[in-house]
């Protein structure tokens, strides 16, 4: 017997052996350098490699172009319209967030690169999920995902919230994993493989007679998931964490998480269980109306803007599960789409609250953005800007997300459905309107200014930019997920 | 055939106009200037479009100015404009009551934000109306909400965060069931045909589907109308909102925004889903009915001014409703002259009342009286303006209400039986409100109110004459109007709308 070696197309892995070599550079280069290696290294180090990642995905891009999607190292990993699409994102909001994390690191005094050498590593992790044609690979990009994640929510040592924070997040997040590896287990007992293309094959040419591993083994792999992208009921970790991790922390977690697993998640369903559409449908379409429905009214009751934002980004998690939903190149494209217009504007409003937050990264009460647009019309306008997307307002990316997935839905036969979280929605609308109302409150005009570091400013004008440009003009990022989804995995 | 840059051009203009007073927001008085300009040069736009308006294009029924550009194909998004009879006097409408919003608020000049939302709120609105496509159409629709949102909520009343809050949150919920609705149909068309996924009102009109599936969509497309309308029972937020918001706000709010709600019903309800009328028809109708009578009794009890004009119009846009849903195209004619008029007619109500407010900071009857003594111009104008929303033949209000109710008669006797009772209670509460404000003798801070200066009049003075010109010589507007307006029956017709 001979040991085959898998071929390897290096290409497929590039953007994440860009992110993760970064990561091992930075780490290695501390413990080299003499003295602390200086926080602006790290971040052009990262902000470098992601933009890096960023180009390498045209370069895939235009290679699945010409020769359509592939699979490497034993069909392992995927190369397809959907992960470039992703890794885009995280490699996007991955720059975004350590250009925020760089300006709070400045401010609140903390030197060295951990941050950075957590996040791209993370990224690589979310890269990985993306790309992942395997359960086991899954669950490795999970895990490293993961795994920097709890550290980076501790990042604030001082603040005992964040270590309760993260501790809550670490004890949390290892049942989940726990869950979803053993959810693997059992799937690999009924369909005899962790390959998601295998199972799919042997599901669509044999019938289960006794199904109940399947669809035990399925529930708990959705049970992990619902728990990565914070869907109710799975949530109660998530206001917690958003509310206790360093804010620039908050952000990036909100955006990559939500595209690492969202992206594991519809490829699992989809290619994978796709055979067995009329079994989780019913879960997805309760795990929905919960979500939207407890996401937006109990935004509605907090003063801490960071818990707001948490609950609002589960409410958010509704509508980009109504896409998977459906079950459709039109829904998985149309959650693609989502996730690719949520991820800046999430970070961009972040950076809004990591700036507002101030020294202490404690002023989060909403009363501190009374009359904030007053005071900084351009801050404020802009946060309002990215407030109405995240509402779903027309001329914002965020009435295109929300009308793709509703239609993707209604396609499916979802009217009911997207009622629901149409009415969802509009309750959430209350809160996001109370904020803006807040910020153009005209008292407290002689309030403290908010200092905004250059850095930061970019990354709110990108959210912004990206917002509107495509809020306009949709057609070419709409084509891009429509496009993308064509090219799905083998 | 016109060009379509003749509508581009109305939409983009306040938006460049709004851009252009931000800009020079550092120079005092310098937006107000700006937008006070553009509001002159919209108006005199849509004038002309009024004039050049030609309902004979061949092959786009009594479309025209027609022009369709697909913005994003996998949504099936398109920038689809045209205009016709229905469409046109609301465009006119919507830039006369901007004008008449700016120049009504000149203490409002020191302020760049105020003039720039309500340009902003106009282009939207005039898009709205202009929109052939059904997705394109509830963009704008859903657009002018956050116009409208900020004009209300920062320049406001007392209770202006309350009210602006309950507006958005009202409509967007009733948009939810649109949106729904406007789906559902989408795909449906595009299972029918095969093809790309579209909204276009021409071929949405063209889909066939069972009377069950029309009379949900109806409903659906219903409530979201009706709540912008407003319809009882779905009006509960427009007293607040219309009494909370500042005097320009109310004009848009009730004279232009209410009218998205009865043009959408009757171009988008009735007009793509005519197989649900035989269905839905006496439901609206109660409605509309109820309304009326409901609008006018709240009217004549209500102890705030702007709270009456906002019941009365409640009233009045169930005549609206009543005329739009009738079926019958003397009455449809009759609906959408109404729309019109009655924006003019509000408009007018909201600046004189605006103009009481500004002197006595008060709209509550009760702290309001013999106000004809020392303003007795004021009271002239309140009366004229009155007098044509009451009805008083030779006066606009009369024209509209009269072919509603001899069209509704024809074809709806009872419920146009009940709905005249609404005329004579328009008469009750508005006689009523006149006598308690402006008549008696003057007291205190009454006494010394001064009469409306010139500027005032100026600014009133279109409206006097719009409602006496129509009054006396509406042909050329019915003229236009009734082609459009019989082309939609026609479309309609088969699926059991009388003539």
């Amino acid at each position: 017997m001979t040991l085959t070696i898998p071929s390897i197309h290096y290409l497929a892995l590039v953007p994440v052996l860009i992110l993760f070599g970064a990561s091992l550079a930075l780490l290695i280069a501390t413990a080299l350098v003499r003295g602390r290696l200086g926080s602006s290294v790290a971040t052009a180090v990262t902000v470098l490699a992601s933009l890096a990642a960023f180009v390498v995905t045209f370069v895939q891009w235009s290679y699945l172009d010409a020769h359509g999607p592939s699979t490497t190292i034993a069909n392992a990993i995927v190369l397809d319209g959907f992960s470039v699409v992703a890794t885009a994102v995280i490699a996007l909001s991955l720059a975004m967030a350590a250009l925020v994390a760089h300006d709070w690191a400045r401010r609140q005094g903390v030197t060295g690169a951990e941050f950075h050498i957590l996040a791209l590593a993370t990224a690589a992790g979310a890269v990985l999920m993306t790309q992942a044609n395997d359960l086991i690979v899954i669950f490795l990009g999970l895990e490293i995902l993961s795994i920097g994640l709890y550290v980076l929510v501790a990042f604030d040592r001082h603040r005992l919230r964040s270590a309760e924070a993260a501790l809550k997040y670490f004890l949390l997040g290892s049942f989940a994993s726990a869950i979803f590896i053993y959810g693997a287990a059992l799937v690999y007992g009924a369909t005899g493989s962790t390959n998601l293309t295998s199972i799919s094959y042997f599901l669509g040419s044999n019938l289960l007679l006794r199904p109940g591993l399947l669809y035990a083994g399925g529930a708990l792999l959705l049970v992990g998931f619902a728990f990565k992208i914070a869907a109710v009921p799975f949530h109660l970790w998530s206001p917690d964490v958003y509310e206790g991790a360093p804010t620039p922390v908050t952000g990036y977690m909100a955006a990559v998480v939500k595209v690492g697993a969202f992206a594991a998640l519809i490829r699992v369903l989809i290619s994978a269980l796709g055979t067995q559409l009329a079994t989780w449908r019913p879960i997805l379409w309760v795990l929905i109306v919960l979500t939207t429905l407890v996401g937006a009214s109990l935004a509605l009751v907090q003063r801490n803007v960071k818990r707001m934002l948490a609950y609002s980004s589960i409410n958010h998690a509704g509508f980009i599960l109504l896409g998977v939903w459906a079950g459709t190149a039109r829904g998985s494209a149309a959650s693609l789409f989502y996730l690719a217009t949520y991820a800046p504007v999430v970070v961009a409003s972040f950076a809004v609250l990591t700036l507002v937050g101030g020294d202490g990264d404690d002023q989060h009460s909403i009363d501190h953005y009374r009359g904030l647009a007053r005071r900084q019309p351009l801050l404020g306008g802009m946060f309002a800007i990215l407030l109405l997307s995240q509402l779903g307002a027309p001329l914002t990316t965020g009435f295109f997300a929300k009308y793709a997935v509703l239609a993707a839905a209604v396609d499916s036969g979802g009217g009911p459905l997207a009622l629901i979280t149409l009415l969802g929605a509009a309750i959430a609308a209350f809160f996001y309107l109370r904020w803006v109302l807040t910020l153009y409150a005209d008292d407290q005009l002689d309030a403290a200014r908010v200092t905004v570091p250059r850095a930061t400013a970019a990354v709110i004008g990108l959210g912004v930019a990206i917002t509107i440009v495509f809020g306009v003009w949709p057609g070419p990022l709409a084509s891009l997920a429509q496009h993308a989804t064509v090219l799905f995995a083998p | 055939m016109h060009s379509s840059l003749w509508l581009t051009v109305l939409i983009l203009l306040p938006i460049l106009g709004a851009g252009l007073a931000m800009l020079v927001r550092r120079r005092d008085g310098a937006a107000y200037v700006v937008a006070a300009v553009t509001s002159v040069v919209e108006l005199a736009l849509t004038l002309v479009v009024s004039v050049l308006y030609n309902n004979h294009v061949a092959g786009a029924q009594t479309f025209d100015f027609v022009g369709r550009w697909v913005v994003a194909a996998p949504f099936g998004l398109a920038y689809d404009v045209a205009l016709d009879g229905i469409s046109l006097f609301l465009v006119v409408l919507a830039a006369l009551v901007l004008v008449l919003a700016i120049f009504g608020a000149r203490d409002r000049r020191h302020e760049p934000a105020f003039v720039s939302w309500l340009l902003l709120l106009t282009s939207f609105t005039i898009g709205s109306f202009v929109a052939h496509d059904l997705l394109e159409f509830f963009i704008f629709f859903e657009l002018t909400l956050v116009p409208s949102y900020f004009i209300v909520a920062q320049w406001g009343g007392r209770e202006r965060a309350k009210a602006a809050l309950k507006f958005f949150v009202y409509t967007f919920a009733g948009s939810a069931f649109l949106f729904t609705g406007l789906l559902y149909l989408g795909f449906l068309h595009q299972h029918q045909t095969g093809g790309a996924l579209t909204f276009a009102y021409g071929a949405l009109a063209a889909t066939s589907m069972s009377h069950g599936t029309a009379v949900w969509l109806f409903c659906a497309f219903a409530i979201a109308f009706a709540v912008k309308s407003p319809i009882w029972p779905l009006h509960t937020w427009s007293p607040l909102a219309y009494a909370e918001a500042p005097t320009a706000g109310s004009m848009e709010l009730s004279g232009l925004l209410a009218k998205l709600g009865s043009y959408g019903l009757l171009r988008f309800a009735v007009g793509l889903l005519p197989l649900a009328l035989a269905t839905m028809r006496p439901v609206l109708l109660t409605l509309a009915v109820i309304g009326i009578l409901y609008g006018s009794a709240l009217a004549a009890v209500t102890p705030d001014l702007k709270r009456l004009v906002a019941y009365s119009s409640l009233a009045q846009m169930g005549f609206v409703t009543l005329g739009v849903m009738t079926g019958s195209k003397i009455a449809m004619v009759g609906a959408v002259l109404l729309m019109f008029n009655h924006g003019v007619i509000t408009a007018g109500f909201f600046l004189i009342i605006g103009f009481i407010e500004r002197r006595r900071s008060s709209a509550t009857i009760a702290d309001l009286r013999g106000l004809q003594g020392p303003a007795p111009v004021l009271a002239a104008l309140f009366t004229v303006v009155m007098l044509a929303s009451i009805g008083l033949p030779g006066l606009s209000g009369f024209v509209s209400e009269y072919l509603i109710l001899i069209g509704a008669f024809a074809t709806h006797a009872w419920w146009a039986v009940v709905a005249t009772l609404g005329v004579v209670l328009a008469a009750l509460y508005l006689l009523w409100g006149y006598q308690r404000v402006f008549h008696g003798v003057a007291t205190g801070a009454n006494a010394e109110v001064s009469d409306a200066s010139h500027p005032e009049r100026w600014v009133i003075a279109p409206v006097v004459v719009l409602v006496v010109v129509l009054g006396v010589f509406p042909k050329p507007v019915l003229d236009r109007i009734t082609p459009s307006v019989q082309q939609l029956i026609e479309h309609v017709a088969p699926a059991g709308v009388s003539k």
